[in-house]
């Protein structure tokens, strides 16, 4: 079942079209990612989810019913631009904004607890946050983001403020979240850093989604046939295995005692024509098939429109 | 719009811990108290020595003509060498020389008084006055006038106006125009202090929201109408508090001061209001038979504090004081929302303050002038009517001039909310653009 569905969404601004007739799904429990270069419209697709901004055209559907105005109460949204009071406490703080997410009092003091416990913060209660490094005052901004227990959780270009310790704390803390049954949107221009995380994805770019879908079938898709294949033994004979009718060398270079090579394949692989060829010739050490990234697929994807 | 408690709650507390806060709450009053105390009190330092003056009169006309006072006394010298005088003056034991040339009657500029102190404003008007009147009287008696000191003594004469206000029942009213004019003009400015004081309040705070980058983690969690109006309320709020401590502050510094300087004052007033609460008629009996001068003039003071309704003043001070924060605050938060830092704001500020400054001109005139036009359409215009009102309602104003002023008031405040949370909503998430009026105006046909 699906947790949020877009459905031909449109928004302006002016002349300016940001959104053009966006539509994709978002599996419940599964990483969903949101890719595009700036300026795509990834920040207004998320605005027009977190209800900051109304879409022109189209309609939001969020757990199978149209999005309403309780329902931030269910979603927690980390933007690309975040920030807190400077001068406000940092337990104060994380209260009052737990508040506005519509948890009590007590509620939300529990809850703290647990994650200033969890994320080894506790002793940071009392500090103002001018008194906090940067690092420090992203743990503070993630724990608001979770606190309520969203069930949807929307990150803005997660990984781009926080430095690699944060960061990797933030992924094992997102991918726990999502083990307990939250589901997940990153939304980033840096499309690598988030695919091995991903799920399903859509790909936006000036305004419209070019590509969506589960991340191994577009994969699958747009795989080029390529095979590095590590092997020892005679280069010429190597060589000489590999018909140039069926197979392409893309690039052979020694690496210690050993070769590496890059095959591309000119057909439809069926039925591991490549290891059948070289098999008697070398000694085959490793084998595999060479999958797309997401951002050669999205160039791919962008000149073939 | 259950969770803008907690917005008008961490407004008004983050405010109300704020250092600053406490500082204008005893600094106000103590500007305010010291205005009143510190004038009255140093008039009465003032002056506590006795100034000889040497009088070198070579015209010969003012001999024994200027009179002593408390603190001058006047001692005329003759057959001195003026030169030699003024060097060695003060070891004859005078503190100054007042020296006039026998051509002071049609020379204005021949009179110098030498002096090592600065004289004073007093020392000077009191010896222009004396000579002032020497030369007068003798112009009019070189003029023939006769019966001379009698035309003299009935000129003097005394008119003490007693003003009374006929209200539409034919009541009588003593009226007071000073007190009148003071108290409409504390309130008038008072408005207008605090229109600037914590309409700025609210501004800061949405440029703060913007420039902390907080505000789009708020508005994913509440609509930026309750964050807007939440800020307002709660700086509301603050701005009451402060009123308040300004209010209590102040009359206990006043009180205190006046115990502490003029211990005589105090204790004459509080018999004179022991006489009042005892007997409501002892004002009247005054006011039918004034005995002397002074005593009229004291009646005619607690008949027109009597006669000031202080409840309908201080419950319209309010009105009007809050209606007008919440108009202009409303219009600080969409300033506020439109600029980065603080230093973008004033190419949006001029449309606001100018309705701010007109009504404190306005208002200059209208102390003068209460029932003027002028001050009857600035009055009811709701954008300068809280401050130039607060100025002529305690000159008494018909009953339906308020209640039309108070509810184009509200109106305008709709009104202005409406209009300033439709730019907000939009600015508050724009950054590194100067927006121009022609782009607001768009949004606003747009949103």
């Amino acid at each position: 079942m699906n947790i949020l569905e877009l459905n031909q969404v449109s928004k302006k601004f002016g002349q300016h079209c940001a959104l053009d007739r966006v539509s994709f799904t978002v599996p419940r429990g599964s990483i969903f990612g949101l890719l595009g270069p700036n300026g795509a419209g990834k920040t207004t697709t998320l605005r027009i989810i977190n209800q900051i901004i109304a879409p022109d055209e189209g309609e939001v559907f969020f757990e199978g019913h149209k999005l309403c105005p309780d329902d931030v109460a269910k979603m927690g949204y980390l933007p690309e631009e975040r920030g807190l009071y400077k001068k406000m406490g940092v337990g104060e703080q994380a209260l009052y904004l737990a508040q506005l997410k519509g948890l009590s009092r007590s509620e939300a003091l529990k809850k703290l607890k647990f994650w200033f416990e969890k994320l080894e913060i506790a002793g940071w209660w009392d500090k103002k946050v001018e008194q906090l490094s940067k690092g420090m005052a992203q743990k503070v901004q993630f724990v608001t983001t979770v606190v309520h227990d969203p069930a949807l959780l929307i990150f803005d270009e997660p990984f781009s403020g926080f430095d690699p310790i944060n960061a990797l704390m933030l992924k094992n803390e997102i991918l726990e979240l999502k083990n307990n049954g939250a589901t997940i949107i990153f939304s980033t221009h840096n499309m690598n850093s988030v695919e091995e995380l991903c799920d399903s994805i859509a790909l936006i770019n000036r305004s419209k989604v070019i590509l969506d879908g589960d991340v191994d079938v577009i994969k699958q898709r747009y795989k080029k046939h390529i095979f590095e294949l590590v092997f020892s033994g005679s280069e010429e004979r190597f060589r000489g295995s590999l018909n140039p009718s069926f197979f392409e060398l893309i690039s052979l270079k020694p690496q210690q005692s050993m070769f590496r090579a890059m095959v591309k394949m000119k057909g439809k692989p069926v039925d591991n024509e490549l290891l059948k060829s070289v098999i008697d010739e070398v000694h085959v050490i490793s084998f595999r098939e060479i999958l797309p990234g997401m951002d050669e697929i999205f160039i791919e994807v962008v000149k073939g429109i | 719009m259950k969770k803008i408690k907690y917005i008008i709650q961490r407004e008004f507390l983050t405010r109300i811990q704020r250092k600053s806060f406490w500082v204008m709450a005893l600094l106000g009053p103590f500007l305010i108290a010291s205005v009143i105390i510190l004038p009255i009190y140093f008039s009465t330092l003032e002056d506590k020595e006795v100034k000889v003056i040497a009088v070198v009169d070579s015209s010969r006309v003012f001999v024994d003509r200027i009179p002593d006072t408390q603190n001058l006394k006047f001692r005329y010298v003759e057959n001195v060498n003026i030169a030699r005088f003024i060097k060695n003056f003060q070891e004859e034991g005078y503190w100054g020389v007042l020296f006039i040339s026998h051509v002071v009657t049609y020379s204005p500029n021949s009179v110098i008084l030498y002096s090592h102190g600065q004289a004073g404003l007093t020392v000077k008007y009191h010896i222009e006055n004396a000579l002032k009147k020497e030369i007068e009287h003798r112009i009019l008696a070189a003029n023939g006038i006769e019966d001379l000191n009698k035309t003299l003594e009935a000129l003097k004469a005394n008119v003490n106006l007693r003003m009374i206000k006929l209200d539409e029942k034919g009541n009588q009213k003593e009226s007071n125009t000073i007190l009148a004019m003071i108290v409409g003009y504390a309130s008038g400015f008072l408005i207008y202090l605090f229109i600037f004081l914590f309409g700025s309040q609210v501004m800061r705070g949405v440029i703060e929201e913007k420039a902390n980058r907080i505000i789009e983690v708020i508005v994913s969690s509440v609509r930026p109408f309750e964050l807007m109006m939440g800020k307002i309320l709660g700086v509301a709020g603050v701005a009451l508090v402060q009123f308040i401590l300004w209010i209590v502050i102040t009359f206990s510094l006043v009180s205190a001061g006046r115990a502490l300087f003029f211990p005589e004052i105090s204790r004459a007033n509080s018999e004179e209001v022991i006489i009042h609460s005892n007997s409501g008629k002892t004002v009247n009996e005054f006011s039918q038979l004034p005995q002397n001068e002074s005593e009229l003039k004291a009646t005619a003071v607690f008949e027109a504090i009597k006669n000031i309704d202080f409840f309908v003043i201080l419950s319209s001070f309010l009105f009007f004081f809050l209606g007008g924060y919440l108009l202009y605050g409303a219009l600080f938060a969409a300033i506020g929302s439109l600029a980065d830092n603080e230093a973008d704001t004033q190419q949006y500020m001029l449309p606001v303050t100018i309705p701010l400054i007109l009504a404190i001109y306005v208002m200059i005139n209208t102390i003068n002038n209460p029932d003027s036009a002028l001050s009857f359409w600035f009055s009811i215009i709701p954008l300068t009517s809280p401050i130039v009102m607060m100025v002529r309602i305690p000159f008494g104003v018909p009953y339906w001039e308020v209640a039309l002023s108070m509810i184009l008031l509200i109106a305008a405040f709709v009104f202005f909310t409406w209009f300033s949370a439709k730019i907000y909503r939009t600015a508050i998430l724009m950054y590194g653009k100067q927006v121009s009026y022609k782009e607001i105006w768009k949004w606003f046909k747009y949103s």
